[in-house]
């Protein structure tokens, strides 16, 4: 288990980055981007979750089994989502 | 940085203290797969009724969503700098960003309340009161959307307000014991816990409130 921790300065960046994605987003749903904007919304969203993991929650220094584990759970999610969806989206 | 003494059943604290983190984990797992199937749910109909979804989420109250997401990513920070006091062995520094930590998902909440009256007031709440002719679209299928709406973001309330009483309990243990080291993991895994639930709504925010936005 390693014992490397981040600094005061990387959580605040980590939280400045946070803030300004979040005004990215809201900035990204004002403009007219069609099919693209769920696509936009949810990547930006996806980079503001990553941020949490990795320093928030500590992902970025722990070790192997760690990782596994919260890796875990976005393994399973996409299966119960991929799958149900590979149903729905593939009905003519 | 110290370490909670060391139960009969591990190696040393090192193992201990991962075990207390992969505990946690696995915990969230489940927690992941517990929205994982609200989510799941919400793309598919939003899938079949993009215009029905989208026409509803416009009369969400986006902005007030927005300020609530902001609440929470900074809680998250405090949160963060309140696990690394406890690791640096710094009691009043900890008590006092988990106290600002609790402070912000309290408001979190009160902000939500506030939302769920503006809903109520503009006749939003399926079933209880809710009026079909504001919204541009086939009103069982709005109806639905409001159905996720509350569901998803009250069981993220709940969840909540769970964290901020876990909060609220282990500042008191801390502030009783002195020192964070006793503690350690247990705040670490509070933590986990907390970024978890602003992990949920970082992704609940863009589903339900900015299809209805531009």
């Amino acid at each position: 288990m390693s014992e490397h921790r981040p600094t005061a300065k990387v959580y605040y960046a980590t939280g400045v980055a946070l803030f300004l994605l979040l005004a990215a987003t809201i900035v990204a749903s004002k403009l007219s981007l069609g099919t693209a904007a769920p696509i936009v919304a949810l990547g930006i969203a996806a980079a503001k979750a990553a941020l949490v993991a990795l320093f928030f929650m500590h992902l970025r220094y722990s070790n192997g089994i760690s990782r596994l584990f919260a890796f875990a759970g976005l393994f399973w999610l996409v299966i119960l989502m991929g799958i149900t969806l590979a149903d729905y989206l593939t009905r003519t | 940085m110290a370490d909670p003494p060391v139960a009969e059943h591990f190696d040393d604290a090192a193992q201990q203290r991962e075990s207390a983190g992969l505990g946690m984990w696995a915990f969230l797992t489940s927690e992941v797969l517990f929205f994982g199937g609200l989510f799941t749910g919400y793309v598919v109909y939003r899938y079949w009724y993009p215009h029905d979804f989208v026409e509803a989420s416009k009369h969400l109250y986006m902005w007030v969503a927005s300020a609530n997401t902001a609440v929470l990513l900074a809680s998250s920070l405090l949160m963060a700098l309140a696990v690394q006091a406890a690791e640096h062995g710094r009691q009043r520094r900890c008590l006092r960003l988990l106290a600002g930590t609790a402070m912000l998902g309290l408001t979190f909440l009160i902000i939500k309340c506030l939302e769920y009256y503006l809903d109520y007031r503009e006749e939003m709440w399926p079933a209880v009161a809710f009026d079909p002719s504001k919204v541009d679209a086939h009103p069982s299928r709005v109806e639905l959307f409001l159905s996720f709406y509350f569901i998803m973001t009250g069981i993220h309330f709940v969840h909540v307000t769970v964290g901020v009483g876990v909060i609220g309990v282990v500042a008191w243990m801390l502030r009783r014991r002195g020192d964070p080291a006793s503690m350690r993991n247990t705040i670490d895994n509070v933590g986990l816990y907390w970024h978890f639930v602003d992990v949920v709504w970082i992704f609940l925010f863009p589903l339900l409130y900015l299809p209805g936005a531009s």
